[in-house]
């Protein structure tokens, strides 16, 4: 299953909800598209809502570090939300974990933002 | 990259006939998704003059993939550790270190051109014998 990506606001937070695979081919290329547009647009506060990704490849976790570096080189903040198991098994082990910032419930990461 | 998703399936499709519970099998899955992967693009360096020669079997003992191209090879003792401080913000080297975390066994053979990559997992019932 391929990448699909929807945009929301909420309360001057941009909520990106992925869903599918963020993999080489699958999805790598529609989440950096995206994170880029957000950015030229002038979005400083960017949420990617990963509930309903299951997967995600190496290729995949170094797009998330790009969007997270790109964000931050550009002065935007870049924070994920409501990590499914495999994912996040995959981000404690590459120790990327540490990296971001991670929140379960999306009222406490809309509002750390404030 | 339709090859690499066969291949994918194909490798969770032996792992899930051996016994392997979800996490096994995804992350069997995932090792041999990567091997395909590198070997195409780092590998064959997406030529489609060149090919990649893939085999898995289970010996009972443990499942064994065998994922050869033909590129220039690669020395897996100069891959940048991707845990290290100063790699951990890099977009990309975390292929090999996945597949060396999912996998009992990871081996690399120069062929010169080419390489031979073989991923084992070891079977449980096998390891209990043993």
């Amino acid at each position: 299953m391929a990448l699909s990506i929807a945009s929301r606001a909420v309360d001057g937070v941009t909520v990106l909800d992925l869903s599918g695979r963020i993999t080489l081919g699958e999805g790598s290329v529609q989440l950096r598209d995206a994170i880029r547009d957000l950015i030229s647009k002038g979005q400083k506060n960017i949420l990617l809502n990963l509930g309903e990704v299951n997967y995600i490849d190496s290729s995949g976790l170094g797009e998330l570090v790009s969007a997270y570096t790109t964000a931050k080189n550009q002065g935007a903040g870049l924070k994920l939300l409501n990590l499914t198991k495999k994912v996040k098994d995959v981000l404690q082990l590459t120790k990327l974990y540490t990296v971001f910032d991670i929140y379960d419930d999306e009222a406490s990461a809309v509002g750390s933002y404030k | 990259m339709d090859s690499v998703h066969d291949v994918e399936a194909a490798a969770e499709k032996l792992a899930a006939q051996a016994g392997l519970d979800e996490d096994e099998c995804f992350h069997v899955a995932m090792a041999v998704r990567e091997a395909t992967v590198n070997a195409v693009l780092h590998g064959n360096e997406y030529d489609p003059a060149k090919l990649i020669d893939v085999c898995m079997e289970n010996t009972g003992e443990a499942l064994v993939f065998v994922i050869t191209d033909q590129g220039k090879g690669v020395d897996p003792e100069e891959l940048p550790d991707p845990l290290a401080p100063e790699n951990l913000l890099r977009g990309s080297g975390r292929g090999i270190f996945l597949i060396r975390s999912f996998m009992d066994e990871v081996r690399f053979k120069q062929l010169h051109p080419g390489t031979e990559l073989t991923l084992v997992k070891r079977l449980a019932a096998a390891a209990e014998i043993t």
